[in-house]
This record gives structure tokens, C-alpha cells and sequence, in this order.
């Protein structure tokens, strides 16, 4: 049997909903394992990089610099990278926040909100060496690195995830559907 | 030597966050903590949208639990157009929401108890990495990963038959929904091939029971002592005390059972919680306001439902909920590790539910919304699959949101997650000669009970590696290990 492919996932400024997809191809992930080997990714215990990866798949764009640093780290690892779904590609919705100033954000949260004035007098937002800074905005993918492969969705459905894959996997052409070019 | 402990980014959790230990130069945990690393800013960016989209756009905080982020909003938009709490729409309506809600519970907790949690119970929380996650368990058990996949599918074609699609749907609309269940979709989940039917789908909840109980019975120190400790506990249960988790009345209980919490009603949330900022983590800690955040913090999720309710609606889960209740003599039960058993009477009682809903003829009615008289201020509560839920908007009569306030079920668990990382780290990490991988997998273990939903911390706010290092006195780091 030839080589399996190494696979990485991360999840960066996403919902998680594009990882849910790919379970979505459900009965097929018990193909999927054969075909293909898990390394650093969010539903294995790899935590970080064992060995250099064939196919990364990324979701969400960055909005802390920790999003930068491990885009980056994929980039690295990985011989071909796909951003996967709508925030990865454009920004998603997290960029709703990019006409808003930060500060704004970060005062409605913890200062501003319902309450918030009795429950946090002293006005504290967060801020510590042990969590990452903000970014200015959300950054899509593309942005930071380069990208060989987008897939569209929010999130990109199960079979066209599937049929991805098998692609990459195999060498072979994907063909995608005009219906698949909308992020609804 | 003193020495900090870092676990990131957090694995088998559904999101961003991780977690530090600081170790003294006697080696005793001083410090540790669970950081949630991102903030979406959320509450603020909603802010002058229509009304209507909210239920569309919230759901993408979190593609885990999408569902109940869509209907939480959409009962909050339901009081909004007059439609009332809970009780005010068709019966077509809430039923459909009721349905593809208890399809959300049944796939997420299934997703949960499988594909996450159960490789530390099949193969050890001790046991390598690389086969330890839901890969592991398709290698070495391909009946039980077979089965799981099957009970998320069929969880998640309910959403994509009430909600028109599995994530990011769009049934649920202010004052209703937007389609029925015709009789044909009814059929495929009802009728279905087996094992793809309601009937199969409860043996298989049963049969999920049955190996956890087979679990516990041979690993009952574990379950029983692992992470363990008293706490308040916080839920929605039905005006008649029965488990619900699409409506009702807030109920808290503390530690030996008496209310602390008496029934309020969902739109009076903010008189009875509020929500400590500190400055480590973007994630807040809410408390109940009458006892302050020191005795008023709280646990949600299936282990507080079991405890805050009297009992559960459907036959087979009250017969489990009843054995459940017995191993504490009906105290609150604060076994951390039970979670997962609660999780799975909960999904045993959600497949009851669909298999009893499906019958229902109301789901083909073409009542679907009902509008009252627009008010300017609503809250959504429902029970989501990882506890309670809040959603709170202000809407200006130009029909625009101005005041959006959510509170998810991860964030109400901040402070008992950040316990569970205290009593583990304590437990078995003081004056120990190494830190072992076994030992910070074993700090994820007591946070996964709790299946945080790290995307729908992070919506104001949203992986956990992991990485160790030894750092001299003054911080500077000597040696680092990671996995
Ligand atoms: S593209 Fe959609 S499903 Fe994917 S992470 Fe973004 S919001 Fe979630």
C-alpha cells in the first residue's frame, strides 16, 4: 500500500463548525483513517508537530497574534494548505469587528454590558502575559500566508470536504460545483 | 526550583484555551489556571443589525452547538415581535424547535461521549497520544466508533430536516419557524433503514449506558473520586420541576440540595446573575448576585440538570435518572466523572423525545409564526447541551439591535473548570520528581468532563497542545517538553 498522507487541522478565529463538517462525513471517516494519518490537530491529542504534513487544512482567520504564529507554523509544516471555509478564506463573521475600534469591543464585554458596572467596578479587562494580544482586526488567511487551496461554505459541506480529500489525497482534479460558491 | 506548567492548546475540547500551573520551589501548585485566549468582541459587532438575524448570525460563534445559539436567540426575538416566553407559539412551532433541539442534544452528546471523551476511558488518560483520540477508537473498538458515528448522523439529520441544513441552519424565526416536517423527511427518521431510525437510536442510547455502567463498575474509584468537589448547580427546569431543555424556570440548588435559586422566570435572569471579570483569561465568571462571587459560583451542563431537576419526562431515562439519584441517596451529586453518565441519560432520554415528537401530527401543521405587539427588550434561555444559556438583546424601534448580552454554558462552568485544574493539579503534580505527559493529559481529562465549548467562550471571547515548562524563580524558562 502506498504511504498514507499526513494530515494536520487547526482551528484559528472559526466556530469550530467547519471541524463539525468534516465529521459530517460520517460512515466515510472510518475510510478516511485508512487513507490517510492524523498529526497536530484539535481532535487528536498531537499538540504540536511530529512529522512534516501533506495537507493542512485551516479554519478561521487570525485574530490574536497566537492565530499569526500558528498559521505560520502550518505553512511550515504542511505541503499544501486550504483554507477551509468562509472565516479562513474572508474573515467570516468575527470580521464584523474590523469597521468597529477594538477598545469599543473589549468596553461593551467587560465594562459596558448589562451589570457589568457592579460586578466589575474596578473596570478590569483583560490583560495578562499568559493570553495572546488582540489584533486590530480579523486577518483571512491569505493575508498572512500563502494559501494553494480555498474551500467555500460556512462551513464547506461534508461531501465537498469528502470529495476534497480524495483529490489530495489521490492526485486528482476537483471539480467544484457553481452551487458550492455561497457562504450561507 | 519553582516551575510553571503550561497545557496548550487544550485537544478533544471544542475550542480555544489553555492552562498553567505554577509550581513553587517546594514543588506545591501555587497557581493554576485555565485561560481562555480568544475574544470576538461579539456583543459589541451585533450592535446595529436587524433584529431577524440574529438567530442566523449568533449560531456562528459556535458550530458545535449552533442549534442552541440559534434558538436561544430566537426566543429572546420571540418576546421582541410579542410572541411571548416559551408558551406563545403554535404548537407546530415549538414542537419543530423542540425537535431539531433535542437532535442538537442527542448529536452533541454523542460527539462528546465518543469521539472525545472515550479514549481516556478506553485506553487510559495515561496512554500514548497518537492513539489516544477518536482515530484510536475506530482502530481498536469498530463497532463502538461505527455506532457513534451513526447517533451524531442521526442527530444531526434531524437539524438538517427541522433547520434545513446540519450547521448554520435557519428553521427557528422570530415568533416561529420556518417550515414544517413534511411526512416524507418524518418517515426517512422515523421508519428509516436500520439502524438510521428513532427505535434503533434509543437501543443505542441504552446501549451507550451499558458501557459506561460496565465502565464504572470496574473503575469505581476513578469515576467516583477523580476530581471531586462540592458546588452549586444551576439549570432550566419545567415549571413542574421535570428536566427540560428547550424551556422553562431558572432553579439553583447548593451543595446538600436546598433551593438557592427559586424558579424565577427567564426575563428576571439579570436580577439574580452577574459576572466577575479577572484579568487572565477573556472568559468571565458568573455568580449568583445574592451570594457573591465567592459562595455564588455555580456548575451547568447534564451533572447540574440531574441535580437541579425532579425528574425526567420519558420513561427509560427517569428508570436510569432514579439509579442515578440512588448512588447519592438524592443529594446533589458532585462526582465530576458522573457527568458523563448524566450526559448519557440525557441522550437516552433525547432519543425518547424524538421518537415520541416524530409521531406527533402537529410537526405537518402550517401554523408557523405568530406576532404580537413589539416589545423592545428579550431574553432566550435554553438548556444547551453543555448547561445553560442566556441571550439578551435591546432592540430601538428602527428595528436595530443596540444591547446584546450572552452568557454561554462554558462560561458559567469558568470556575468549576478552574477548580477541577486546581484539585488535579494539586492531586498529582505537588513534589512530584517529573511532570509526565499522563499527568497533563490528566488536567484535560477534568476539564473535558465539563465539554467545554471553548468556540462559545471565545464569542465575546472562543485548541488545547501541550507544552511544559520549567521556569528558575525569576520566571526564565530552563527547560521545555512538549507532546
Ligand atoms: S466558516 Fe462558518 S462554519 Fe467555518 S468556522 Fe467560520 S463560521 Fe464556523
Amino acid at each position: 500500500m502506498a504511504q498514507k498522507k499526513i494530515i494536520a487541522t487547526a482551528s484559528l478565529a472559526g466556530c469550530f463548525g467547519c471541524h463539525m463538517s468534516i465529521l459530517d462525513i460520517d460512515e466515510r471517516i472510518l475510510d478516511l483513517v485508512e487513507l490517510v494519518e492524523f498529526n497536530k490537530s484539535p481532535i487528536t491529542d498531537i499538540k504540536s508537530f511530529t512529522k512534516e504534513c501533506d495537507i493542512g487544512l485551516v479554519e478561521g482567520g487570525c485574530c490574536n497574534d497566537e492565530n499569526v504564529h500558528t498559521l505560520i507554523e502550518f505553512r511550515r509544516h504542511c505541503t499544501i494548505l486550504v483554507a477551509l471555509g468562509e472565516c479562513a478564506i474572508m474573515g467570516g463573521l468575527p470580521s464584523l469587528r474590523n469597521e468597529i475600534p477594538l477598545a469599543e469591543c473589549l468596553r461593551e464585554a467587560y465594562i459596558d454590558g448589562p451589570g457589568m458596572s457592579e460586578a466589575n467596578p474596578a473596570g478590569i479587562v483583560p490583560a495578562d502575559p499568559d493570553i495572546p494580544r488582540i489584533l486590530d482586526r480579523i486577518y483571512p488567511c491569505h493575508e498572512v500566508v500563502k494559501i494553494d487551496y480555498s474551500l467555500p461554505g460556512c462551513p464547506p459541506r461534508a461531501d465537498l470536504i469528502w470529495e476534497a480529500l480524495v483529490a489530495l489525497v489521490t492526485g486528482r482534479e476537483l471539480i467544484l460545483p457553481y452551487d458550492s460558491f455561497k457562504y450561507d | 526550583m519553582s516551575r510553571k506548567i503550561v497545557i496548550e492548546p487544550l485537544t478533544r475540547v471544542e475550542g480555544h484555551g489553555k492552562v498553567t500551573i505554577h509550581l513553587d520551589d517546594q514543588g506545591e501548585v501555587v497557581q493554576s489556571r485555565l485561560h481562555i485566549v480568544e475574544f470576538r468582541g461579539f456583543e459589541r459587532f451585533v450592535q446595529g443589525r436587524p433584529y431577524w438575524e440574529a438567530p442566523v448570525l449568533v449560531q456562528r460563534l459556535c458550530g458545535i452547538c449552533p442549534v442552541s445559539h440559534h434558538l436561544a436567540a430566537a426566543k429572546a426575538m420571540d418576546v421582541i415581535v410579542g410572541a411571548g416566553t416559551g408558551d406563545g407559539l403554535t404548537p407546530t412551532a415549538e414542537k419543530m424547535r423542540r425537535l431539531m433541539h433535542y437532535g442538537q442534544i442527542f448529536q452533541s452528546h454523542s460527539l462528546h461521549f465518543f469521539h472525545l471523551a472515550s479514549p481516556d476511558l478506553l485506553f487510559g488518560y495515561d496512554s500514548p497520544p497518537e492513539t489516544r483520540n477518536v482515530i484510536g477508537v475506530i482502530m481498536a473498538n469498530r463497532e463502538l466508533a461505527t455506532q457513534a458515528v451513526l447517533m451524531r448522523k442521526y442527530g444531526q439529520e434531524i437539524i438538517a430536516a427541522t433547520a434545513g441544513k446540519k450547521i448554520h441552519g435557519t428553521g427557528a424565526v422570530p415568533g416561529g419557524i420556518n417550515k414544517n416536517l413534511s411526512i416524507a423527511e418524518r418517515d426517512v427518521l422515523l421508519k428509516g433503514p436500520h439502524p438510521m431510525n428513532a427505535d434503533a437510536m434509543v437501543r443505542y442510547a441504552q446501549g451507550a449506558l451499558d458501557f459506561f455502567k460496565d465502565y464504572y463498575s470496574k473503575h469505581k474509584e476513578f469515576i467516583d473520586n477523580f476530581s471531586r468537589f462540592p458546588s452549586n448547580h444551576l439549570s432550566l427546569v419545567r415549571p413542574d420541576g421535570a428536566l427540560d431543555f428547550y424551556d422553562g424556570v431558572l432553579r439553583a440548588v447548593d451543595a446538600d440540595g436546598r433551593k438557592i435559586l427559586h424558579d424565577v422566570e427567564c426575563q428576571d435572569y439579570l436580577a439574580h446573575i452577574r459576572e466577575e471579570v479577572r484579568s487572565w483569561t477573556y472568559m468571565k465568571f458568573p455568580y449568583l448576585r445574592h451570594l457573591g462571587p465567592e459562595k455564588g459560583w455555580y456548575r451547568v451542563g447534564p451533572l447540574a440538570r440531574l441535580n437541579t431537576a425532579d425528574f425526567v419526562p420519558s420513561p427509560l431515562a427517569q428508570e436510569e435518572f432514579e439509579a442515578f439519584r440512588k448512588v447519592t441517596g438524592g443529594r446533589p451529586n458532585d462526582m465530576c466523572m458522573h457527568t458523563h453518565w448524566a450526559r448519557l441519560i440525557e441522550t437516552l432520554h433525547a432519543a425518547e423525545m424524538i421518537r415520541d415528537l416524530l409521531r406527533d401530527a402537529d410537526l405537518q401543521g402550517s401554523d408557523l409564526v405568530v406576532r404580537g405587539k413589539r416589545e423592545a427588550e428579550g431574553v432566550g434561555i435554553i438548556e444547551a447541551p453543555r448547561g445553560t444559556l442566556f441571550h439578551h438583546y435591546r432592540v430601538s424601534p428602527d428595528d436595530q439591535i443596540v444591547m446584546a448580552n450572552l452568557i454561554v454554558s462554558t462560561t458559567n462552568n469558568n470556575e468549576p473548570m478552574n477548580r477541577a485544574v486546581n484539585n488535579v493539579a494539586r492531586a498529582l503534580m505537588t513534589k512530584a520528581k517529573e511532570i509526565t505527559e499522563g499527568m497533563m493529559n490528566a488536567v484535560e481529562v477534568a476539564i473535558r468532563a465539563y465539554d467545554p465549548c471553548l468556540s462559545c467562550a471565545t464569542h465575546a471571547y472562543g485548541s488545547m497542545a501541550l507544552a511544559v515548562s520549567l521556569c528558575d524563580a525569576s520566571g526564565n524558562v530552563i527547560a521545555q517538553r512538549t507532546r
